[in-house]
């Protein structure tokens, strides 16, 4: 008897590994080309995003790191000629080239992270549009300031930036009108000694909260004992003391909703700008963890309520893609 | 103009200073090193690549800080033993063969890293320096070790290279490596020397950044210091006290663009301010290298027994 269902037992294995091929072949190729390497905050949001899906026995995933602009299209075309049917990446220097090769592989799905428009019939972008909880994020700051001083260092004022920022600023004015802001710019995404130089000299200025939108900033604010706010990804298990609030990104609406589209075959040119939104959960205001009972309770009320008021459609917070300058002296 | 001059007078814009100064002054003095021998070494930003990532790796696998530097300068030394052997011994074209050196070094510390650190959401972290409070010295106080030793080493390679029978040999070889020939000395182990350790400087140099700018080691971070030690190195018409004064002035700018960037409520675009030290460092290059003489026999390769 035992013998019998051990028998059983092996065939049924066998049988599943003779299946297992089958299933995955109905799995989604996925392929993602990233010009920066895994670990950059933005990217590193969306590469999570198809971690998941693959951990979740959905798909297939390969991806290229740190691949020049020079090499994207060639990197592209690599992966549409390999059968892959849905290419993620970011378009963002490379959009000409990035549609000409989608135009060439009508029956491949491309998401692209971009600032442009979608393209008929299977160019869709996405970009992070989470402004909302930047905004949220800033009226912690302004609520935390002492000095109200605000420091804010960026890579480059590219409108990814820029609408955080600005959505930051804003929040920011609204608990503390009195607030003051600097911005610096290090011109290179990739420079943490150079982004921790620029957040101690404004700290030296008198800022006491640091937008931290490069990695070397949190780094500054924990050496000189003040706070920082964190921008699309949740450092404050490295900085318990230091980083107040963060500004999430969650890629997962945004690419489990085009996976689903590319399964039933209906993916079309879309913006799918919006599932970055709260209303999505494509974005949230991270936790405040160790700061719970640091944060003022009047501050905590207004969040709460102001986040109320975005997901009811009471509330709209602003895109603004220009440059935001200094306003303190 | 007010809001140079208190800047002039803050104490951590100096730090700064010193600080942003600190990986340029081993890399200055590498290049140095080996263009006094004769040798054009583009290697230095691979290297620099290198010894930030060897540097971090050691310290991350639970060596110590300094352990760290010695393995810097190690791999340093390694890939200037390298590209002795290929434009000293074998003699290649200096240009090619250091560009090379960047290209390799610079993919292979980000291909060990990937393959040893394959899932990070964010870099592992190691506990870098820290400053060295018990000095009585203002600026210096606020500095780390290293910052010290590379101050320390400035006067310590002016006297090899003028007041030792090693420096004479190593300068003449750059100058003339027939006279050296002819003196019985062999070319090819006195041009290898300096290089070697030249490297092993900018190595070093490498290092500063993982273990005492930052603390955890990034792709791209090196960001092109290297290349700057190469025209400070033209700047300080190859001395080490001007190497020096170079390096504190380049980061004399580069600290006081970060400061300025907010003046005036950014009445300037910043790139103007992000372009201060690379132009005004041309502007110095022009004024004092016009009197620069180079190392005579700098980018000749010696092939004993020709003329």
């Amino acid at each position: 008897m035992i013998r019998r269902s051990l028998l059983g037992a092996a065939v049924a294995v066998c049988a599943a590994v003779l299946v297992l091929p089958a299933f995955a072949q109905s799995k989604i190729k996925v392929a993602a080309i990233y010009t920066v390497p895994v670990e950059q905050q933005w990217v590193s949001r969306i590469h999570k995003a198809l971690n998941a899906a693959k951990d979740r026995g959905e798909i297939e995933y390969v991806f290229s790191e740190k691949v020049a602009n020079a090499d994207y299209e060639r990197v592209m075309r690599e992966y549409a000629e390999k059968g892959n049917t849905f290419i993620v990446g970011e378009s963002f220097a490379v959009e000409a080239a990035a549609r000409k090769v989608a135009k060439q592989y009508p029956k491949v799905s491309f998401l692209m992270g971009s600032s442009g428009k979608p393209q008929a019939p299977n160019f869709s972008v996405f970009d992070n549009y989470i402004q909302e909880p930047a905004y949220l994020s800033g009226m912690i700051a302004g609520g935390m300031t002492k000095s109200n001083k605000i420091g804010m260092v960026g890579g480059y004022p590219i409108p990814e930036v820029n609408r955080l920022m600005h959505a930051f600023m804003a929040g920011a004015k609204e608990t503390n009108p009195k607030v003051e802001f600097y911005v610096t710019f290090i011109g290179s995404w990739f420079d943490p000694p150079k982004a921790k130089e620029a957040a101690l000299a404004q700290i030296a200025k008198g800022a006491d909260v640091m937008y931290a939108e490069r990695f070397g900033v949190s780094d500054a604010a924990k050496e000189k004992g003040i706070l920082a706010i964190g921008n699309v990804i949740n450092t404050q298990k490295d900085y318990p003391d230091t980083v107040v609030a963060s500004a999430l990104w969650n890629m997962e609406p945004t690419i489990d909703t085009a996976l689903k589209a590319v399964k039933a075959g209906s993916f079309k040119a879309e913006d799918y700008g919006h599932y970055s939104m709260m209303k999505h959960k494509g974005s949230e205001l991270a936790p405040l963890g160790t700061f719970d009972a640091k944060v003022p309770t009047d501050i905590k009320k207004k969040v709460a309520d102001k986040q109320a008021a975005i997901l009811g459609g009471k509330f709209t917070v602003k895109v603004n893609d220009t440059e935001p300058k200094s306003t303190a002296k | 103009m007010n809001e140079l001059l208190s800047l002039l007078v803050d104490s951590s814009f100096w730090v700064a200073v010193l600080r942003i100064a600190t990986p340029l002054i081993f890399g200055t003095l590498g290049v140095l090193l080996c263009e006094r021998a004769g040798v054009l070494n583009l290697g230095i930003e691979g290297i620099m690549v290198a010894g930030a990532f060897i540097g971090w790796l050691t310290v991350h696998s639970g060596a110590g800080l300094w352990g760290g530097v010695l393995a810097a300068a190690f791999v340093g030394g390694l890939l200037g033993a390298l590209h002795a052997l290929l434009v000293v011994r074998l003699p290649l074209s200096q240009h090619v063969a250091g560009l090379g050196i960047t290209l390799f070094a610079t993919s292979l510390s980000y291909f060990a890293y990937r393959v040893l650190f394959p899932k990070v959401d964010s870099p592992p972290k190691i506990e870098a320096f820290s400053e060295m409070s018990w000095l009585p010295i203002p600026v210096l106080a606020e500095q780390t070790p290293l910052t010290l030793l590379a101050v320390l080493l400035v006067p310590a390679i002016w006297y090899v290279l003028y007041r030792t029978p090693l420096g004479l040999a190593l300068r003449a070889v750059g100058e003339s490596p027939h006279a050296v020939e002819a003196q019985g000395i062999d070319v090819v182990r006195l041009r290898s020397g300096p290089v070697i350790a030249g490297s092993a400087l900018m190595g070093v140099a490498g290092s500063f950044l993982t273990l005492a700018a930052f603390n955890s080691f990034f792709f791209n971070m090196v960001n092109g210091r290297g290349w700057i030690c190469v025209a400070l190195v033209v700047f300080a018409s190859w001395r080490p006290g001007k190497a020096l004064i170079g390096a504190l002035l380049f980061a004399f700018f580069d600290a006081a663009q970060l400061r300025l960037q907010q003046a005036g409520g950014g009445l300037l675009p910043y790139q103007l301010y992000l372009m201060l030290p690379y132009v005004l460092s041309i502007v110095a290059l022009v004024l004092v290298a016009r009197k620069a003489a180079y190392p005579q026999a700098l980018m000749k390769p010696y092939v004993k027994g020709t003329r």
